[in-house]
């Protein structure tokens, strides 16, 4: 304190004597004074040695540290180079700054900038100083500030936060932002309490919670840092021992732990034994062995190691040498983070909240399994009636879901309203791939009954002429078809088990094709008609029904189905030329694994197709392709135990 | 089907019984002598270095629709997965001209630095060169035997060989014909292109291989040579295919696929092992498919895995079609005929057409007309452009008073057999 007092003084009277021209600039106002305490490391604005100073700014309990510690981020604050002192300043114009005082604000003046220097903080220590900040803004009377201030500590934690925070809770009036600082509070006590018992006691209450940041915090806590040791190590610091070798450590690894703790000789990489071989070459030859005998790694060695006998270079360890100290250690891993209580309470929660992350990871990975296979339900109901019906390939059908998805296209080029435009494009959808599957079907399909491989041929034909005429008329790059804007933003349960609301509408439209396929092919006339069509033409006929009639309604109708599900995928997926590709394998698939000819079958194939996919993604997560190839490779061989699908058809109707 | 009927007359030489072997064999070696007077490489460079290519190409597009013509047009499976086996055996040969090509360009490299090179280093050179581009630096397992050419030219053979052997001993056990059947190997090529697509697959995933028109060890033979090389290699290749699957498809064994292919269950009943029959055809097809691979992919230079992707196999199913299947002649003249429409079509050689109203511009019209052709030769010519042949030789089909030639559903029908 005395010494304080002492410093002060001498700062005055060297303040007064160097700048005699200057009003007082009162460097007795205490926020002068602390700021020249540490004025040295502030001048110098390096972030190494910054901290105490903007630490000593932000404990001092001064009213005018807020404001200083503001302008000095923006980059307001200079200072006189002989005194040292500190002022803040505007620039007036390139060599002229008005000054204001430090402690109240008061202008003193303008003078030319040679005396004064400008402090320019790098973004290292204007983030140090928003750190800073932080307490102040937590108080502030603008509830976004305060929210930005929780947001900037939740970025970078730190120990001194806890107490700032555990004084702006009271008189907090917001209840969002009071239970945000709440949690906040409790997240800083788990990592930076003093007392052992506290940060348990808050691990504890954080139990089940399946927040990101409790995990965040917990996995900082509970981290390790690998060591080696002749003995089995003592403590509770110890988080288990590990073996090399293991999946956790390679050998290479363990070797590493023993050199950096000293505790074994370096062993030599290739390209250092090589280095140091080429570094010793003398008359075409290494330690008297010729360098054209060099050309494996043994020799190598052998060069090597008399190298090292001769004392040139350093000797290292031999593979028997790697695998005895290797043999003789323990290796382990240590808690380094937290004191070893609070770090087992801490892997203790975690694993709790981990079993409980697998359980929602498992229902999120449900909903999206649900969700792709309405897609793939979508796609294939058209196929589910042309194909599983009416037993023609129809190898268009992905080119019937690409129109739908164009026609929604081009509607909303057209209606700018969104909602509309969808409501418009649907039907609009449906009509087009009418038309279009009736004209297929009229001028092609019915020369090809019961020729199936032909039909084949014949529609793939139509399908490569339709994607490139898709291409020659809409270009090839992706076109969008934007969703309403009610359809955006998703379902949130929880931090993990979400889904978005344009699946959610994609599977509520697959059940109403379920619905509407089984109102049209059980309730109505066409449904009956179209029954007796496929099981028996000739008996059709002769009781008054006409076959190339209800032929062509069925086929138009299933086509019909394909576009309206092209502007669902549309929605889901862009829009191009090739989109019909990416779905008509699956599709058939879809169809075939559930059963020709049935639609629950469909529905169950579309289900096991969607939940497979999505089953093996989650395994291999990097790696979408990968999930496909081994879907594929599923499905030919669940095809091998029953090459009829999932629910066959029995008796007569299956020779149909 | 006279086959039977004579079958107790002493047999007539093989050449006898099928002169259009002769008659092909005779065109194909004119053609190539032809190639070779005028080619660059040996003769007076009329054709260039790359339409000699192109021509090469061809014929190995000839020789995989044969084995497609046999598997489909003479057994009647329509697999929509061959290209996957002439893709295959286009890796296998390319991962051998990759490699080598690789390890001479490391060892060279490495000859400057002072000691002389380790085996391992070799290693490490020639797997960063070859992997450096998907962020691989070692080399995958399926590499092993990269360096060989016996073993890589066996895997020409066996990879292809053992994929159709699995895929359709799996496929036809259970019973799974027709459309499911053509359907399935789409999936299995779908499968295959999508394992291929990726990096980890080590194949160096989309980038696939390039650099495979340089024969390693050879680079100062010109490409002129080069190219000559393959050419009369594809020309033979497709010559003994031809005689092999006109061989197959002659005497006993061809009239029981045929005989498959028209009603399956029949063939059954009268005791033949129809699955071992399928199997044998569809295995050897995948071979020559392969073997084609192996020499296409030479010529073209790259390989890549979306020339496994299904649209090629349909392809290739077109180009039957468009042939005339069940005739081996049909099918060549189909692949040769497309092919290069396709490439001359496609290479924007081919003059716009103007409608006044409209330019067409055959690059991008020409799938258009592709796609719209085939539907109409599957509509109204059935037997392909071979079906013209059957009006010059008067080939009579016999009558058998308008009914089917099969009850199964895909069988040829009467009208179809009388559709000139």
């Amino acid at each position: 304190m005395i010494l304080r007092a002492v410093l002060g003084l001498a700062m005055l009277v060297v303040a007064t004597v160097a700048a005699p021209g200057l009003r007082a600039q009162a460097p007795e106002a205490p926020i002068q004074h602390l700021l020249q305490e540490h004025g040295e490391i502030i001048a110098k604005s390096s972030r190494r040695t910054i901290g105490p100073a903007i630490e000593a700014l932000a404990t001092s309990g001064l009213p005018e540290a807020q404001v200083v510690l503001e302008r000095w981020q923006a980059k307001e604050m200079w200072f006189h180079e002989e005194t040292g002192l500190f002022v803040f300043a505007e620039e007036v114009d390139r060599s002229t700054i008005k000054i204001f005082d430090i402690a109240d604000g008061s202008e003193i003046g303008d003078v030319p900038d040679d005396d004064y220097k400008q402090l320019k903080p790098n973004s290292g220590i204007r983030g140090l100083i928003g750190g800073a900040l932080v307490q102040f803004q937590l108080s502030d009377p603008n509830p976004r500030n305060r929210m930005r201030a929780l947001n900037a500590i939740e970025r970078r934690p730190e120990a001194g936060h806890l107490a700032a925070l555990r004084g702006a809770m009271e008189g907090e009036d917001n209840p969002a932002i009071a239970a945000r600082k709440a949690r906040l509070e409790r997240l800083l006590t788990m990592e930076f309490d003093e007392s052992e018992e506290a940060r348990i006691a808050a691990i504890e209450g954080f139990a089940g919670d399946l927040g990101v940041d409790v995990r965040a915090v917990l996995n900082r806590m509970v981290a390790t840092r690998r060591g080696a040791a002749a003995e089995a190590p003592e403590g509770a610091d110890i988080a288990r021992l590990l073996t090399p070798g293991s999946e956790d450590l390679s050998l290479a690894d363990a070797y590493g732990l023993l050199v950096s703790a000293e505790l074994a000789a370096p062993r030599i990489s290739r390209d250092a034994k090589r280095a140091a071989l080429v570094a010793n070459i003398e008359n075409g030859s290494v330690a008297g062995i010729e360098v054209a005998t060099l050309g494996s790694e043994g020799a190598r060695d052998l060069a090597y190691a008399a190298l090292a006998e001769a004392g040139v270079v350093e000797p290292v360890a031999t593979e028997a040498q790697v695998a005895e100290a290797l043999e003789a250690h323990v290796f382990f891993e240590r808690y380094v983070a937290a004191p070893p209580g609070v770090a087992q309470a801490a892997q203790v929660a975690l694993g709790a909240i981990e079993l409980r992350l697998g359980l929602n990871e498992a229902a999120d990975l449900a909903l999206d399994a649900l969700s792709l296979a309405s897609i793939y339900f979508l796609a294939a109901i058209g196929l589910a009636i042309t194909f599983g019906v009416m037993r023609v390939i129809n190898m268009a059908h992905g080119e019937f879901i690409m129109m739908g998805a164009y026609t929604g296209y081009v509607v909303q080029l057209f209606v700018s309203d969104y909602t509309l435009s969808i409501l418009i494009a649907l039907p609009l959808a449906f009509l087009v791939t009418f038309g279009a599957g009736v004209a297929m079907e009229r001028l092609v399909i019915r020369w090809l009954y019961h020729r199936p491989l032909e039909t084949l041929l014949a529609t793939f034909g139509i399908s490569i002429a339709l994607q490139q005429l898709a291409k020659n008329i809409f270009g090839t790059q992706a076109r969008p078809l934007t969703a309403p804007g009610w359809l955006d933003g998703s379902l949130v349960f929880n931090d993990v088990v979400s889904i978005s609301y344009i699946r959610i509408a994609i599977f509520v439209l697959a059940l109403l094709f379920l619905a509407l396929f089984l109102f049209v092919m059980n309730r109505t006339r066409l449904g009956l008609e179209v029954r007796a069509v496929t099981q028996n033409p000739r008996m059709a006929a002769s009781m008054g029904i006409n076959p190339d009639r209800i032929n062509m309604l069925t086929f138009g109708f299933g086509s019909g189905i394909a576009g309206i599900a092209g502007v669902a995928i549309g929605l889901y997926a862009k829009v191009t030329s090739e989109m019909g590709q990416d779905y008509i394998v699956q599709s058939f698939m879809t169809v075939v694994v559930g059963g020709v000819g049935n639609i629950w079958g469909t529905l169950l194939g579309a289900s096991l197709v969607g939940l497979l996919q999505k089953g093996i993604e989650w395994m291999n997560p990097s790696n979408t392709l990968a999930a496909q190839t081994y879907m594929i490779l599923f499905i030919i061989l669940f095809i091998q135990f029953r090459p009829r699908g999932i629910i066959a058809l029995k008796g007569r109707a299956a020779e149909a | 089907m006279s086959d039977l009927a004579i079958g107790a007359a002493p047999r007539r030489p093989f050449v006898a019984r099928h002169p259009s072997v002769l008659i092909f064999l005779a065109l194909l070696a004119l053609f190539t002598l032809g190639v070779t007077i005028l080619a660059e490489g040996f003769g007076i460079g009329v054709i260039s270095t790359s339409f000699v290519k192109t021509l090469g190409k061809t014929l190995c597009l000839c020789l995989v629709a044969l084995a497609m013509d046999l598997v489909w047009g003479y057994t009647g499976i329509l697999s929509l997965g061959h290209m996957a086996f002439f893709g295959l055996g286009g890796y296998a040969i390319g991962m051998w001209l990759m490699y080598a090509r690789t390890e001479l360009i490391v060892i060279e490299s490495l000859s400057a630095a002072p000691l002389p090179p380790t085996p391992d280093e070799i290693r490490d050179g020639i797997a960063n060169q070859i992997f450096g581009v998907v962020g691989a630096s070692e080399l995958p397992p399926i590499w092993a035997v990269a360096h060989s050419l016996p073993l890589q030219l066996a895997a020409v053979v066996l990879v292809p060989g053992l994929l159709a052997l699995v895929f359709g001993w799996l496929a036809f056990r259970s019973r799974v014909t027709g459309v499911y059947l053509s359907i399935l190997t789409q999936a299995m090529t779908l499968g295959l292109a999508l394992w291929l697509f990726q990096n980890d697959s080590g194949l160096r995933g989309n980038n696939g291989l390039s650099g495979l028109q340089n024969l390693p060890g050879l680079g100062g033979v010109p490409q002129s040579t080069v190219s000559m090389w393959f050419f009369w290699g594809s020309a033979l290749a497709l010559g003994l295919g031809y005689v092999l699957c006109a061989w197959v498809v002659s005497g006993k064994f061809g009239s029981v696929i045929r005989a498959i292919r028209d009603d399956e269950a029949r063939v059954r009943f009268l005791g033949y092992p129809v699955e071992a029959f399928k199997l044998f055809i569809f295995t050897l097809s995948a071979v020559i498919a392969g073997i084609a691979g192996a020499l296409y992919y030479p010529q073209a230079g790259i390989i890549n895995p979306a020339e496994v992707a299904p649209i090629a196999s349909i392809y290739l199913a077109v180009w039957v079609a468009i042939g005339g299947r069940g005739r081996l002649y049909g099918a060549v003249i189909g692949a040769a005929l497309v092919s290069l429409l396709s490439t001359w079509f496609t290479g924007g050689q081919a003059p716009d057409l103007d409608l006044g109203f409209y330019r067409i511009q055959w690059v991008d019209w020409w799938t258009v007309l592709l796609g719209l052709s085939f539907v109409a030769v599957t509509l109204f010519a059935p037997k392909g452009i071979g079906g013209l042949i059957d009006l010059i030789t008067e080939r009579r089909p016999p009558d058998r008073h308008g009914a089917d030639l099969g009850p199964e559903p895909g069988a040829l029908r009467e009208q179809e057999a009388d559709a000139k």
